[in-house]
């Protein structure tokens, strides 16, 4: 290993990860170039080369790499939270309805499109626009960009550098949710635990407040795949021995390299433009019912990406490619890129739940620069694998089970929703419990579900 | 690696000389198919990853897609088979339950029947991001058998 591996977990944390977690954490502070140490999350977990919940910085002019694997298939993967003017009664008083609403509303699950179908020129320019060109076209508005990591467009995509299968496969998913993990959910704030904090954001007691996760869809799980394949081919050639094929990467500053950066910066635009495309949808279903609703984006942070950023190393700012698969960047206080509204509490950090569990609102730390890149968990974790989940419950039943207890599900498929039961991941409690003892990031906002929407 | 069969093949596909099965990964779910040739593994392979999705029994095999695909080695070629099917199976709505593969020369024909997705009668669980190059092997076994896996991110 060029630089220890180093894991954030307590005891039982670590007991509950898998040995590839600890094998692949390895491999990872084994690549060229990288600074400092390897980390993985509270939540690790077992991932493609990278462990998901994984973060590893590299330096270009150190023969650093980027890795199509620690950025992984669903590139920019993230999670929105808006905040409303509503409280959970006002939700309760129509939740079957639009619990209806949003699941017609909202595109999910296998074989679902989008109502949009893009042209050529249409895809560059979403492609190099993200989430700003999704509000020039009438979604959402330019007060929501203000939240967005890097103000909704990442600066660098290169849709040249995408197969003409990644531009297919996108052809009629913008604006859809995916299925597995992915969900849009209302939820309420069950519990203030930073009072100032809370009141930067905006999350009041009560509120009622709407999570949306999902990616770059078919966009980006095609550029993973072709550049997964092609850095693997072009390894030998750049003297690469992998331990691990799915650790497959490039010189940062090697034409593969570079094309590679192009294209996962356009599938993170895709990622922004359809997060922001759903947020519109999403507005439109809710106001039909309640018709003055106001859903303020409080932030956008995606957490399965590679970003150039500046770090203090030793003393010395150095320009760094920071991978995050499967972990959420979590800058601290006064940092220059925190919306100025919320710059003073942290960079809000959003940590979904599983179906039917708690989701959280973190705030950055000043700690976290030092112990992580200021990177944060980004989840619960799955504890069980698929199959075992969908052996152990029964779709319906989950669904009536959680009903019963207040949470309305809404999917297409029975068996996703078995394979995702709440119990089949690890308690996001005690993730983000020990993500604040360890001083990645503070808790401000404990979320409970209402409504889910899921693939 | 903690692997078990979970979903298989009956022993109908066994009987056919080749069968398949899924097996476990931390977040996501392992394919692996088996049989006396590597175009057989393959195909059973092609079986397994529907499985991810619905029962390949619901899926009638009525419409067919042509796939041809190349690569350096044999495991490299799992990932492409794999992943064209993944990208006909996104774009075209489709799921596959029928597969004919040829094999020469590190080049793959193939063709690969199935119907569009009918969310009522597959009750689809999952969509497949892509066949991933972890667990990714495609090996002879002492007895003979061919055996072609990776694992799938769902």
């Amino acid at each position: 290993m060029r630089v220890p591996a180093v894991f954030y977990a307590d005891e039982a944390l670590l007991a509950d990860m898998d040995d590839k977690v600890r094998e692949q954490l390895c491999n990872v502070a084994s690549l060229p170039g990288i600074v400092g140490a390897a980390y993985a999350m509270p939540d690790a977990h077992w991932g493609y080369g990278f462990p998901i919940g994984g973060v590893a910085a590299f330096d270009a002019e150190q023969g650093g790499v980027v890795s199509a694997g620690g950025v992984g298939f669903d590139i920019s993967c993230g999670v929105r939270t808006l905040v409303s003017n509503l409280t959970r009664a006002d939700i309760v008083a129509v939740q079957e309805r639009l619990a209806h609403e949003l699941s017609r509303a909202i595109p999910a699950g296998v074989g679902s499109t989008g109502r949009l179908r893009l042209s050529d020129h249409e895809m560059d320019a979403m492609l190099t626009g993200g989430a700003r060109w999704a509000v020039a076209r009438g979604y959402g508005s330019s007060e929501d960009l203000e939240h967005i990591e890097e103000g909704g467009c990442i600066a660098g995509a290169d849709p040249a550098a995408l197969s003409h299968r990644a531009r297919e496969r996108q052809r009629e998913e913008m604006g859809t949710l995916g299925s597995g993990n992915h969900y849009l959910e209302v939820q309420w704030v069950a519990e203030v635990l930073d009072a100032a904090a809370a009141a930067a954001f905006g999350l009041r007691a009560d509120a009622a407040v709407v999570s949306i996760h999902c990616g770059s869809r078919g966009l980006g799980h095609q550029v993973g795949t072709d550049y997964l394949r092609d850095m693997v081919v072009a390894a030998p050639s750049f003297g690469l021995r992998l331990p691990d094929r799915e650790l497959a990467c490039a010189p940062i500053l090697s034409d593969l390299g570079q094309r590679y950066l192009g294209a996962m910066r356009a599938a993170m635009n895709c990622a922004l433009a359809n997060r922001q495309i759903l947020t519109h949808l999403c507005r439109e279903a809710f106001r039909s019912i309640l018709p003055g609703f106001d859903g303020r984006l409080l932030y956008d942070v995606s957490h399965n990406i590679c970003k150039e950023e500046w770090h203090a190393v030793d003393g010395r700012e150095r320009r760094l490619h920071v991978h995050r698969k499967g972990a959420t960047r979590a800058f601290g206080p006064d940092h220059a890129v925190v919306p100025a509204s919320l710059r003073s509490h942290g960079q809000p950090v959003l940590i979904g739940g599983s179906m039917g569990t708690a989701s959280y609102v973190l705030a950055g730390c000043t700690t976290g620069e030092a112990l992580a890149w200021s990177s944060a968990c980004h989840g619960a974790g799955r504890s069980m694998s698929r199959n075992q989940a969908s052996r152990q419950w029964h779709g319906r039943q989950l669904v009536d089970d959680l009903a019963a207890r207040g949470i309305l599900i809404r999917s297409p498929s029975l068996r996703g929703v078995a394979e995702e039961a709440p119990g089949a991941y690890k308690s996001v409690e005690r993730v983000v419990d020990v993500a604040e003892r360890a001083g990645l990031a503070r808790k401000v906002a404990r979320l409970e579900p209402l409504v889910c929407v899921k693939g | 690696m903690s692997q078990g069969r979970a979903r298989s093949a009956g022993p109908a596909a066994a009987g056919g000389g080749g069968d398949w099965e899924h097996f476990a990964h931390g977040a996501d779910i392992g394919v692996r198919g088996r049989g006396q040739t590597v175009a057989q593994a393959f195909e059973q392979a092609a079986e397994a990853l529907t499985a991810v999705v619905t029962d390949p029994s619901r899926v009638r095999p009525l419409v067919a897609v042509p796939i041809h695909c190349r690569a350096p080695d044999l495991e490299l070629l799992l990932y492409e088979w794999l992943n064209n099917l993944v990208f006909h199976m996104a774009t075209q709505h489709l799921l596959f339950s029928a597969f004919k593969v040829t094999i020469v020369d590190g080049e793959l024909d193939a063709e690969a029947r199935g119907e569009h997705v009918d969310v009522e009668r597959h009750a689809p669980a999952v969509e497949v991001k892509g066949a991933t190059l972890t667990e990714l092997l495609v090996r002879q076994g002492p007895d003979g058998c061919w055996r072609a896996q990776c694992i799938v991110d769902v």
